[in-house]
């Protein structure tokens, strides 16, 4: 199953209050240059089509209920790929008062791509890291905290 | 409910939905296919900004103002800049002056080529958004080679740029915008010379002069109105006054005109930047200024970002932090104009609508006042509560 698995990632893309640069760049790595559709990622609308979670951003308190709630919806097995300095560790809006992240506080998180933004070069690192974790067997046991 | 009142249904689109790419959420009312009225809801991305400046010092700001926003990240510190420089009365040197004018020019050829490719996207018509942005990608690669990132560059710094561009590189970035051009008349031709494109453009979301007007739209979502505004020509900066170039404007207001607007701009930012860097080349001197401190005092700047004009206000005590920092982003204007544009229309269409005015609610973002219950807040009890808040203040000042 696994390695099935591993050869069609289907994305689902969560901006939990970011500054676009990383949602940009991760609609960068779709298009031609980067086409990170030959490693069979693919975007889809709805969170019950995916198999891996791409979120983005600081994660303020209003934004906190919709992941969750939207997380209920995933199908099992699902990953976690944080992307970005905001969603590893809040970077520049650290202190604010409305923002309740870092990401993996609240939810647990497979592969962590750091930089601001991240190059699309290390998005489709960071994707084929979670393959090898596929590949290797790990599986997801469901999500923490919810 | 009355019988004057029809049933209206709700269709909500969002906070998180497939077609946008960031968290907001519309209530359309529709009769049929027909769209009624259209509710806003923001504050999915609201990161306390105004609140977090006034805890760093003048220079941190620079890197905080450019996360407002990704796609116009040059935008906001060029108009904090401008805002503290005219706080302190600075002069920047001639070369800053260009460099910065490089920096603003090129953010705006990635940024309109980054809405156009949405727009087909939104359309249905996924070619045109692989198309361009695939030519959004020389640029990028010219913005890393030449200014160090992709997205934000950090180039602007009060009193002057950060860093000095390269003269070997200023050839690239000519090059570059050489290369662009046939591509942009592709794309013009592709939208122009489909008739389906061209038709589903053409009825989308019209925006006439008047209501532009009330809803003081700006930047291209009123110059394809027939509004003729631009920062860039109506108070000038940087080096928008040493280099020559035109106002694009259509009076249609609708996606179509919105469309051309854009394109046309793109060409127009092609030549300042050939010229920028032209008059770079023969340019020596210093970057920027020695600046020992902020002094008291309060200041504005503006910038014509790519979505329209962005207004810094700076206030300071003296010291290294502001005392109020205040940002007003286009989109904050822009975006209610759709409150016109999407009614009457169909429900395809209106996504489309909503995308045109190039919305960017991550700069727009607003803080949501609501009760324990999450009843919100009208204006009134909102401007009644901050009068209140203003007595009490008052109050323990006079103690």
């Amino acid at each position: 199953m696994s390695k099935v698995f591993a050869k069609s990632i289907w994305v689902y893309h969560f901006a939990a209050s970011p500054c676009n640069n990383c949602d940009i760049e991760i609609l960068d790595t779709l298009t031609p240059k980067f086409d990170a559709e030959r490693f069979g990622v693919k975007l889809v609308g709805s969170i019950r089509h995916a198999d891996c979670m791409l979120i983005t951003g600081a994660l303020n308190s209003k934004v906190l209920p919709r992941l969750k709630r939207i997380l209920k919806q995933a199908p099992e097995p699902f990953f976690v790929i944080a992307i970005g300095t905001c969603a590893l560790d809040l970077g520049v809006f650290r202190g604010s008062y409305n923002v309740v992240g870092p990401v993996d506080k609240h939810i647990k998180v497979d592969v962590y791509v750091p930089g601001c933004p991240p190059k699309p070069e290390a998005m489709l690192a960071g994707v084929v890291k979670l393959k090898e974790k596929v590949l290797a067997g790990e599986k997801k046991k469901g999500v923490k905290k919810l | 409910m009355s019988k004057e009142k029809k049933k209206v249904t709700e269709i909500p689109i969002g906070p998180y939905h497939p077609l946008q790419e960031e968290p907001e959420f519309f209530r359309l009312q529709v009769e049929g296919e027909k769209v009624v009225g259209l509710e806003i809801e923001l504050g999915y991305n609201h990161r306390g900004i105004e609140k977090l400046s006034e805890s760093k010092s003048f220079d941190q700001i620079l890197f905080l103002v450019e996360r407002i926003c990704g796609i116009c990240s040059t935008s906001h510190p060029f108009a904090y800049v401008n805002a503290v420089e005219d706080l302190a009365g600075f002069k920047i040197p001639e070369k800053a002056k260009y460099i910065r004018t490089i920096v603003g020019e090129m953010e705006r050829i990635h940024s309109h080529l980054l809405w156009l490719g949405l727009a087909g996207h939104f359309l249905g018509y996924n070619t045109v958004w692989m198309w361009s942005w695939k030519y959004r990608e020389p640029l990028l690669e010219i913005c890393e080679k030449v200014f160090g990132n992709r997205q934000h560059y950090a180039m602007m710094k009060i009193g002057g740029v950060r860093r000095d561009i390269d003269i070997s590189k200023g050839n690239l970035i000519k090059k570059g915008m050489e290369d662009l051009l046939p591509k942009l008349d592709m794309l013009q031709k592709a939208v122009e010379d489909d008739p389906v494109i061209r038709a589903r453009l053409k009825i989308a979301g019209t925006l006439p002069k008047k209501e532009a007007r009330e809803y003081c739209v700006v930047g291209p979502t009123a110059r394809a109105s027939g509004i003729n505004i631009d920062i860039r020509k109506d108070d000038p900066y940087a080096a928008y006054d040493l280099v020559n170039w035109d106002v694009s404007l259509r009076k249609e207001g609708d996606v179509y005109a919105k469309t051309m607007v854009r394109l046309e701009e793109m060409r127009q930012s092609a030549k300042i930047i050939k010229q920028c860097v032209d008059k770079l080349s023969g340019l020596k001197g210093d970057i920027d200024i020695d600046i020992k401190e902020i002094p008291e005092g309060e200041g504005i700047g503006r910038h014509e970002a790519p979505r329209g004009e962005v207004f810094h206000y700076v206030k300071s005590h003296g010291g290294s932090v502001p005392y109020r920092h205040k940002v007003k982003a286009p989109s904050y204007a822009n975006v209610l104009s759709d409150e016109f544009a999407v009614i009457g229309g169909t429900i395809p269409d209106a996504a489309l609508t909503l995308a045109a005015v190039d919305p960017c609610y991550c700069c727009t973002e607003r803080m949501q006042a609501t009760d324990e219950k999450g009843r919100k807040y009208s204006p009134k009890e909102l401007i009644k509560l901050s009068q209140e808040k203003t007595e009490e203040i008052r109050k323990k000042q006079a103690k």
